[in-house]
């Protein structure tokens, strides 16, 4: 069974008089543990597509399985606990809370889950230690280099153990080096079982994943699964 | 308690975070809790006077003296026009002969006829006006005076007129530079008196001044003035239950005296106590009702404070949706936030309030400047109250808030 399921989803955005098909007629099966990344220009929908896959948006039409559950029926507190239960999210400008430190703001949905201080103080802890944060546990984000800022989101998306992590740009306000470091960290949660879908316009990104969705006027032009497992290919077969 | 629902946000957590949230601006939370103690601490500073006028006022009436009956010459006008009065003669004079009469009535345990003129005192080569006032030695208890120095006039008939006199201590100080009174002779008028006492002080009273004060035995007083006409009988009834059937006693034998005319106003002292306290408390309403209008403005203000916040916080709010957080946790939050800063202002306007009265009472010794329990217990209520309310709307706003929108425009 599929972890993620979509079946005839559209999404129309109203404006005005006009309407956008934003998304049409997508039909996707993802796999638990697959690495995805999902590529095209801007406004082929790639970003419509994740905030439907995080449950941060709705489709006009089709239905959308989650761990074999409809999620599109749901009432809105119920997609907030899949939110918080099954999905982490990592944006390309981190969305930390400035007035939060590191480990508050790593704690944040454990918080929001009403999760008991002593669980969550365990947890942030172990999540420090695995990130290499241990130093900035007590720094706001204003302190903290660009790329702890985004380990700092990628601890905070991980630490409800989601099924799912959704990363939109995730290496967009990095530099090359830090971006780097920072796919690697999530190409190692991926390995050790989380499923990874990466929104990205970078072709040299999009190639390291195994299977790559191509994004254009709101269809899916093209999905590639690549033979390689761990290692990036040599050329790249589809880019955007 | 702790736990509303089994995966939403603990309560303590929401406090936190709340705090965490308004400390983080820390200019726009101070005005806004400035506006919120303004408006508390006029309602707490204000009522402390309204209410201290009242019981400044009770209280000087109160040490008019007890069980207190006074009649006056005339129909009194306070009782609203009768036309039965219209038809009447010209009021008699209440003459002290009137007062004499009173002592008959078996409720009555003290009758002083009080006559009262302005004449010119003048002792140790110093001249000034007076307000003399023509009395008897049942003045005294009556009206509770004590005295300094010396003794008060002496019992004796009424129609008698020693001369004799019972000044105030700013008399004393003015004429006689603090020096002992007692003894000494004085010019009032025409006559020659002879100090026998001098008032202890009590300061600004109802009524009149006692401390500018000449009292003299009311026949010399009717001598003085060339009039039989008193200016007030001052009764004590024998006791609380009995001022009722003094005041009706009173009123019979003032009527058969005067050729059944009802031509005399007969006041109990509780009467006027209950109206001064009546009209005095419905002033501090009033006035804490207009100090709540602040209240109400501030309130405007915590919601204009929360609105920006919510605008201010737009991603932050995108974020916590899409980390997990239902719309009922994100509102709870903003409204604890509107109840933090409105409580934090209305205890804050409390403390000021009640330095403010505080202040007011040092400056002031004899006025109890102190707020009702009622005053405060409403403003704070209120200051709540419209925090909650107008914290609202801003929660509401931020509730609704479309995560993906909040997100993309940060």
């Amino acid at each position: 069974m599929a972890l993620i399921s979509l079946a005839g989803i559209e999404r129309v955005f109203h404006l005005g008089e006009s309407s956008v098909h934003a998304l049409a007629r997508i039909d996707l099966d993802i796999a638990a543990g697959e690495y995805v990344a999902v590529v095209g220009p801007s406004g082929s929908g790639k970003s419509t597509l994740l905030n439907l896959l995080g449950l941060l948006d709705q489709p006009t039409l089709g239905t959308y399985h989650l761990e074999g559950r409809d999620v599109t029926t749901l009432t809105p507190d119920e997609q907030a606990a899949v939110r918080s239960q099954r999905i982490g999210f990592v944006f390309q400008s981190f969305h930390l809370v400035p007035r939060l430190t590191a480990a508050e703001n790593i704690a944040l949905p454990m918080m929001l889950a009403g999760m008991p201080a002593s669980v969550r103080e365990q947890r942030v802890q172990q999540a420090l230690r695995n990130f290499g944060l241990d130093a900035r546990a007590h720094h706001r984000p204003d302190e903290l280099s660009g790329g702890q800022r985004q380990r700092v989101a990628i601890a905070r998306a991980t630490i409800m153990q989601p099924a799912v992590l959704l990363a939109d740009e995730p290496t967009g306000n990095l530099d090359r080096a830090t971006g780097d470091e920072v796919i690697h960290l999530l190409e190692g949660l991926n390995a050790s079982g989380v499923t990874l879908i990466i929104v990205t316009h970078d072709a040299k990104m999009a190639v390291r994943a195994r299977r790559q969705i191509t994004m254009e006027d709101g269809q899916m032009k093209a999905d590639s699964v690549q033979a390689g497992v761990d290692k990036p290919p040599q050329t790249p077969t589809q880019s955007g | 308690m702790n736990n509303t629902q089994p995966g939403s946000m603990r309560r303590r957590d929401i406090i936190h975070f709340a705090r965490a949230a308004a400390t983080a601006y820390p200019l726009r939370t101070l005005l806004s809790i400035l506006a919120m103690a303004i408006g508390v601490a006029s309602v707490v500073l204000l009522t402390a006077l309204g209410d201290g006028a009242r019981r400044y006022v009770v209280a000087k009436f109160s040490s008019l003296g007890s069980n207190l009956v006074i009649v006056l010459p005339g129909r009194s006008a306070t009782g609203g026009f009768n036309p039965a009065n219209g038809i009447t003669t010209t009021p008699r004079d209440l003459t002290v002969d009137d007062a004499a009469a009173l002592l008959r009535a078996p409720a009555i345990q003290r009758v002083a006829p009080l006559m009262v003129g302005t004449s010119e005192i003048s002792a140790n080569g110093r001249v000034r006006e007076v307000v003399a006032a023509g009395s008897t030695a049942s003045f005294m208890p009556i009206r509770n005076f004590e005295l300094a120095q010396g003794k008060f006039l002496p019992d004796e008939d009424w129609r008698s007129s020693s001369a004799v006199a019972v000044i105030g201590t700013t008399i004393q100080k003015d004429i006689f530079d603090n020096q002992p009174a007692v003894g000494k002779l004085i010019r009032l008028g025409d006559r020659r008196l002879r100090v026998i006492g001098v008032l202890k002080s009590t300061g600004q009273g109802v009524g009149m001044n006692t401390d500018e004060l000449v009292i003299v035995p009311v026949g010399l007083a009717q001598a003085l003035f060339n009039s039989n006409n008193l200016f007030r009988i001052m009764i004590q009834a024998r006791g609380r239950e009995q001022i009722e059937a003094a005041k009706t006693q009173v009123t019979a034998i003032i009527k058969a005296r005067h050729g059944g005319e009802e031509d005399v106003t007969v006041i109990t002292q509780d009467a006027v106590l209950a109206t001064f306290d009546k009209l005095l408390g419905a002033l501090t309403a009033a006035v804490a009702g207009i100090a709540a209008i602040s209240l109400l403005v501030a309130g405007v203000l915590v919601m204009n404070v929360m609105l920006v916040a919510v605008s201010q916080r737009r991603a932050e709010i995108g974020l916590i949706k899409a980390l997990g957080a239902r719309s009922a946790t994100i509102r709870q939050i903003f409204l604890t936030e509107a109840a933090m800063l409105s409580l934090a202002g209305a205890v804050t306007g409390y403390l000021f309030g009640q330095l403010g009265a505080w202040g007011l009472r040092w400056a002031f010794p004899v006025f109890p400047a102190y707020a009702p329990d009622w005053a405060v217990a409403a403003a704070l209520a209120t200051a709540l109250m419209t925090g909650l309310i107008f914290g609202l709307l801003p929660a509401q706003r931020a509730a609704k808030l479309d995560p993906v929108d909040a997100l993309m425009r940060h």
